[in-house]
């Protein structure tokens, strides 16, 4: 029975190190090899040795893809690449290939030169890694062989991230990454046809949230942030530095602009200059508004904000400071954290989902004593969270799953308890099986595809002429004989299957004799034969023939008179094999005698 | 399988593919040779224009007056290979009563809806037929969906049809038409040459049954690298001399290859004081939308916007204040202008646009040149109202479209059975009768078309794809016939659905009715539709016969005849006839009997 199988090595109950391996139709996928910021021992990266134990990944794995360029989804990369030992193609969008490997670099440098970590991937792996990455385009059929096919659909959530369908024949999972249902101030929203997969492997980091209006939230934060440097206080906004940034950046730009605010709005890090250069050379990924307008102003190139200086955070008064990295882990962020958590008047605005384990975690979750370095931090400033992360609420996730049709949905990217409420609510609501995995836990799923065969044009088309008749209500049997050559299979009518193979048709014919008692002459009982099978079959065709044979359709049936008894016909009646159902109700119907004849 | 020919224009086609049951158009080109028919269109009345004897302002019926040929309100989709063939869509879209989906990529849309047209751009003039109005050429863009390379869009279920890269502009695509068994390629404007679009796609164009193949080079003498060289030294030439350089050009295209080569050549030659000033209403839109396409654009430019910077080095002209543009002459040029200088504008048939000024303005002087690089018009032509001209004119038409050698690679390369192609290109140019090598040979020679012609493709269909449900095929028992092919008869119920087919496992034969009713005799009648195998093979006598006799029949005797045996039961009075091709049982109205015999010989032979 064929099935297909899935299992998460990371993002399995939880959020962080997305990786899930799929197979489908002997085919083996491995969906995302992100890192966990949770942690900083081995359990960051998914643990690759579940998938082979001594075979090399590259023969096991046919192919890797990668959703977006967030580290959770891609930060494991080349380490599983280069130092684990992977060749195969890794495929991304272009943006996300484009950007990957500057936040990967990004990364090496804080967990090398920061952290001081040894056994780490150097600058070289980041290139090696990305040399063996194939590019695709939304919606372009990628085939990965003769077989396996993917292709990418549209997913907001960052600038080029995408929900990838796995085709292998007539069986298909679609994997959905990180994804978002309502178009932000910087990209569109997702979209997928109605392909209905076999599985749709959905994160749902949302599961229980329905979020309320963009427009209030985006009003809510602006208010905050005013209300903080109105009254002379320093406000941290811990982002990543693509995706949410740019959308808060066109969010304060505006706002700056509209209300002629003159305090100073920051943004750490050369990085983020460069990635707003990004944006303005992948406008076509941006939402429909920037896109129509990005000729006359380009949305990413702005007025108010300005490079951040270390120093700067020492300077009196107000300011906005954009700082990555978004969970206050690592960082600028943190430094700046840490220097202006002990005044009130001070603000920190977490604009996205935080991992267990960080400190954004610890004071979203209330904890105002922290213990960092060995020292207390007291965390006095007001401590703000918006959840302003691009993912799918449940209502979101609902409407995709009705978008695709999925049979089955898979739960990952997500905690626990939220994706059971999840599981329920789609099982109920839209009928469809729900499994939510742990990590290392395979869930499998028996398919039945259908196998599909070359049906020679001319067979196809009597049986379809003859659907359209009046009489066909019933069920009509297509009869054909299936020529198996090697891989390539064609049904043909057996008429065609023994002429293709030289073979002759063996004709099988029968002839039974009955006897009748007639006294008339031969002709005469014939024609006795012909009326009375003739007022019984009206809607076959019966005929009386010159020669005094009498047909019913090519049944034959000629009347001879035995010698030996004038007051006994025999009826000679033949027929083919073909015609053996008729051939057989003739003789049994002409035993039972001829009815008496009008006198 | 048919082909109806709408153009005669080789690099403007409209052709309109019946393939399966859907109507499919190929680009919809405008012939715009005509406007040279029409006198330039001055910026301010120009006496001399107007009274040239010998040119009579013609009324034009630019395009497509062969359309009874099909009604167009049965085109279900149109699919457009790059923006230069997408001039007529309105007139399609919006006057024929098409209600179908135009295909396109987003370059194509874009840069399309840039591109000039003397029928949308110059509505106001009254003596130019008025072909469509702005409204309408919207109306007819917001038909179109934008497809990717690669991307498999599939047509009412029968037919699938795949964009792929065609190496010629932003966007350009050629196309497949395909079903499961059958395959046609579309090629239209491709280019082998690395200029700034993704280089074509050839290896998908392989196992074509017809490859229809137009939009070759214009100009198939020029080797477009030697046209950019000379383009160069005649620039360089002129403005060192003092003089001012016209180059009459599209807003898009040719110019982006232009203005990357100048951007190289200027310093080189000492010309980096020299202004270049690109004027046309789009030009600032024609720059920018070039820097955003990043996934549509060779790996070398790909490769730059990874840095991230843009991938063509205009930005840094722009930046540096070497390049200005301008939408018009109006305006901050007037200040801005500086001589000796280099003036991109349009339009390159000199008939309306900026260019048109220019050419009043620098023609009098034989310091300046005027160079002319779009391959669309014959410069003769479009400079004759201007005559006599002291102005030098140079003509480098740059086409970057396949030249006939590239073709015959091409076709050794993908190797369709069949080539289609409109009759110039089966033929020495006129111009040339004696240059058999400017002309297509390939082997079975290519079916050739006319303006007008409706072509029978010709390849039979002869399979379609079936699906077989899992229960159904799991029913089916194979028996090998020969090695390595099986058969299985195969016995089901057929579904039909958005022209997918489906077979079913046959109903389960319903539980005889023990019902009360008296039947009718006719009722038992059996269903003659009912098909019963085919059989094959032959009967061995001796083995027939021993089977005979193991299932209880005795007194058998054996007669041998011409063409085989006769086997008489003598007991039962019933005899059977054995020939290599038939058999035949003759016996008394005994069911029973004539069933076991039946079943006895069917042992024998295989049913199909």
């Amino acid at each position: 029975m064929p099935e297909i199988r899935v299992t998460p090595l990371g993002a399995g109950q939880d959020v962080g190190r997305s990786c899930i391996l799929v197979s489908i139709a002997g085919k083996n996928v491995m969906l995302d090899c992100g890192m966990h910021m949770g942690f900083n021992d081995d359990r960051r990266f998914p643990d690759f040795s579940y998938i082979t134990q001594n075979g090399r990944l590259t023969d096991f794995l046919d192919c890797v893809i990668i959703s977006h360029f967030h580290l959770d989804h891609c930060g494991a990369l080349p380490y599983f690449s280069e130092m684990v030992g992977y060749d195969g193609p890794i495929y991304m969008t272009h943006p996300t290939q484009a950007i990957c490997p500057i936040l990967l670099e990004d990364y090496r440098k804080i967990a090398v030169d920061k952290k001081g970590e040894a056994n780490f991937f150097t600058s070289q792996m980041i290139k090696d890694c990305m040399k063996k990455v194939v590019a695709v385009h939304l919606h372009q059929t990628v085939q990965v062989d003769d077989e396996l096919e993917i292709k990418a659909y549209y997913a907001g959530h960052v600038l080029g991230a995408a929900m990838f369908q796995i085709k292998v024949g007539s069986e298909s999972v679609v994997y959905t990454g990180d994804y978002n249902m309502t178009p932000d101030r910087h990209l569109g929203a997702a979209w997928i046809d109605k392909c209905r997969p076999n599985l749709l492997i959905t994160e749902s980091t949302y599961a229980t949230t329905i979020r309320d209006s963009k427009r209030c939230r985006e009003r809510d934060f602006l208010k905050k942030v005013h209300e903080t440097v109105e009254r002379g206080g320093k406000v941290l906004i811990p982002v990543f530095a693509l995706g949410r940034a740019q959308e808060l950046c066109i969010l304060l730009e505006t706002f700056w602009e509209r209300m002629n605010l003159k305090v100073p709005i920051y943004f750490s890090t050369g990085l983020t200059e460069k990635a707003n250069h990004y944006y303005k050379l992948f406008i076509p990924w941006t939402n429909q508004k920037i896109r129509k307008t990005f000729v006359q102003r380009n949305m990413f190139e702005f007025k108010h904000i300005k490079a951040f200086d270390r120093a700067f955070a020492d300077n009196p008064g107000p300011m906005v400071v954009f700082a990555t990295p978004g969970m206050l882990h690592a960082g600028q962020s943190l430094q700046i954290f840490r220097k202006w958590a002990g005044n009130e008047k001070n603000m920190v605005i977490m604009p996205g989902y935080c991992v267990q384990g960080t400190v954004g975690h610890k004071i979203l979750s209330g904890q105002r004593k922290l213990e960092m370095e060995g020292r207390q931090l007291e965390v006095k400033m007001q401590v703000e969270y918006m959840s302003f992360s691009a993912h799918a609420d449940a209502k979101g996730i609902m409407q995709l799953v009705g978008q695709a049709e999925p049979e089955s949905v898979l739960l990952v990217h997500g905690e626990a308890k939220k994706m059971e409420f999840l599981k329920q609510k789609i099982e109920q609501e839209l009928r469809v099986n729900c499994y939510m995995p742990a990590n290392g836990e395979t869930v499998t799923l028996p398919t039945s595809p259908s196998i599909p065969v070359g049906i020679s044009l001319g067979l196809l088309k009597r049986e379809m002429a003859q659907g359209l008749l009046p009489e066909a209500k019933k069920p009509r049997l297509l009869h054909g004989t299936l020529i198996m050559k090697d891989s390539n299979f064609r049904l043909v009518s057996s008429e065609q299957a023994l002429k293709e193979l030289g073979l002759a048709e063996h004709q099988l014919r029968f002839t039974c004799r009955v006897h009748l008692h007639d006294t008339r002459k031969e002709q005469e009982t014939a024609l006795r034969v012909y009326s009375h099978l003739k007022s019984v079959l009206k809607d076959h065709c019966v005929q009386h023939l010159p020669d005094g044979s009498v047909t019913v359709e090519s049944v034959l049936l000629q009347a001879a008179a035995p010698s030996e008894d004038p007051g006994t016909k025999v009826l000679l009646v033949s027929w083919t094999y073909q015609d053996e159902e008729l051939g057989s109700f003739l003789t049994s119907l002409l035993k039972k005698g001829l009815p008496q004849a009008p006198s | 399988m048919k082909l109806y020919c709408l153009s005669g224009h080789p690099t403007l086609p409209c052709n309109v593919l019946k393939f399966k049951s859907t109507t499919i158009m190929l680009d919809c080109g405008l012939d715009m040779t005509s406007t040279l028919n029409f006198l330039p269109l001055p910026l301010v009345q120009s006496p001399r224009l107007s009274n040239l004897p010998g040119w009579s302002l013609k009324d034009g019926n630019a395009f497509l007056d062969k359309t009874e040929l099909i009604d167009l309100s049965t085109v279900d989709v149109i699919l457009i290979s790059n923006y230069h063939c997408m001039m007529a869509l309105p007139y399609i879209t919006e006057h024929t009563g098409f209600t179908g989906t135009v295909y396109a990529t987003e370059p194509t849309v874009q840069i399309g809806r840039l591109l000039p047209s003397p029928l949308k751009d110059a509505v106001e003039v009254s003596t130019w037929r008025r072909c469509y109005t702005m409204q309408e050429v919207n109306s007819a863009l917001s038909k179109i969906q934008l497809v990717g390379y690669s991307q498999k869009i599939e047509l009412f279920g029968a037919v699938q049809v795949t964009p792929l890269s065609s190496g010629y502009a932003l966007g350009s695509s050629n196309w497949i038409i395909q079903s499961h068994y059958e395959k046609v390629s579309y090629v239209s404007g491709s280019s082998l040459l690395t200029t700034h679009p993704q280089p074509m796609d050839q290896a998908s164009l392989k196992n074509s049954d017809v490859l229809v193949l137009t939009g070759l080079t214009q100009i198939p003498t020029a080797n477009p690298d030697g046209m950019v060289g000379e383009f160069c030294s005649n620039l360089a030439l002129t403005v060192r001399n003092g003089g001012n350089v016209l180059v009459p050009c599209y807003p898009s295209g040719v110019i982006y290859d232009l203005l990357e080569c100048l951007y190289q050549y200027i310093d080189s030659a000492g010309l980096s004081s020299v202004p270049l000033y690109f004027i046309s209403p789009v030009a600032n839109s024609s720059l920018e939308f070039s820097q955003i396409f990043a996934e549509w654009l060779c790996h070398n430019k790909q490769s730059k916007v990874y840095l991230p910077e843009p991938p063509f080095p205009h930005a840094e002209l722009i930046q540096t204040n070497k390049l200005k543009h301008y939408p018009s002459i109006h305006g901050d040029f007037s200040n801005d202008f500086r001589q000796p200088c280099v003036v991109f504008t349009g339009h390159p048939s000199l008939r309306f646009g900026d260019v048109v000024h220019f050419m009043e303005l620098w023609g009098k002087s034989s310091l300046n040149t005027v160079i002319f690089t779009e391959p669309d018009f014959s410069y003769l032509e479009a400079l004759a109202p201007y005559q006599p001209l002291a102005m030098k004119c140079i003509y480098c038409p740059i086409d970057t479209r396949l030249n006939f050698i590239q073709v015959s690679k091409l076709l050794k390369e993908v190797q369709p059975l069949h080539v289609v192609c409109p009759e110039q290109y089966t033929q020495p140019p006129p111009a040339q009768s004696h240059r058999m090598d400017l002309m297509i040979d390939c082997q079975p020679p290519a079916m050739s078309y006319r303006r007008a012609e409706v072509l029978a493709l010709p390849f039979k269909r002869r399979y379609e794809k079936i699906e077989i449900m899992p229960e159904l095929a799991d029913s089916l028992v194979p028996m090998e016939i020969k090695p390595g092919i099986s058969l299985a008869t195969v016995s089901a119920v057929l579904h039909t659905k958005d022209n997918k087919h489906l077979l079913q496992p046959p109903p389960r034969p319903a539980q005889p009715t023990s019902g009360k009713k008296r039947k009718r005799v006719s009722d038992d009648v059996p269903d003659c539709k009912v098909l019963k195998p085919l059989l094959s093979g032959s009967i061995p006598v001796e083995q027939f016969v021993q089977t005979l006799e193991k299932h209880g029949f005795s007194d058998i005797k054996v007669e041998d005849t011409a063409k085989g045996h006769i086997v008489l039961l003598q007991e039962a009075e019933t005899l059977i006839q054995i020939e290599e091709d038939s058999t035949h049982i003759i016996c008394d109205n005994d069911e029973m009997l004539r069933v076991r015999l039946r079943d006895l010989v069917l042992k024998f032979l295989q049913k199909f």
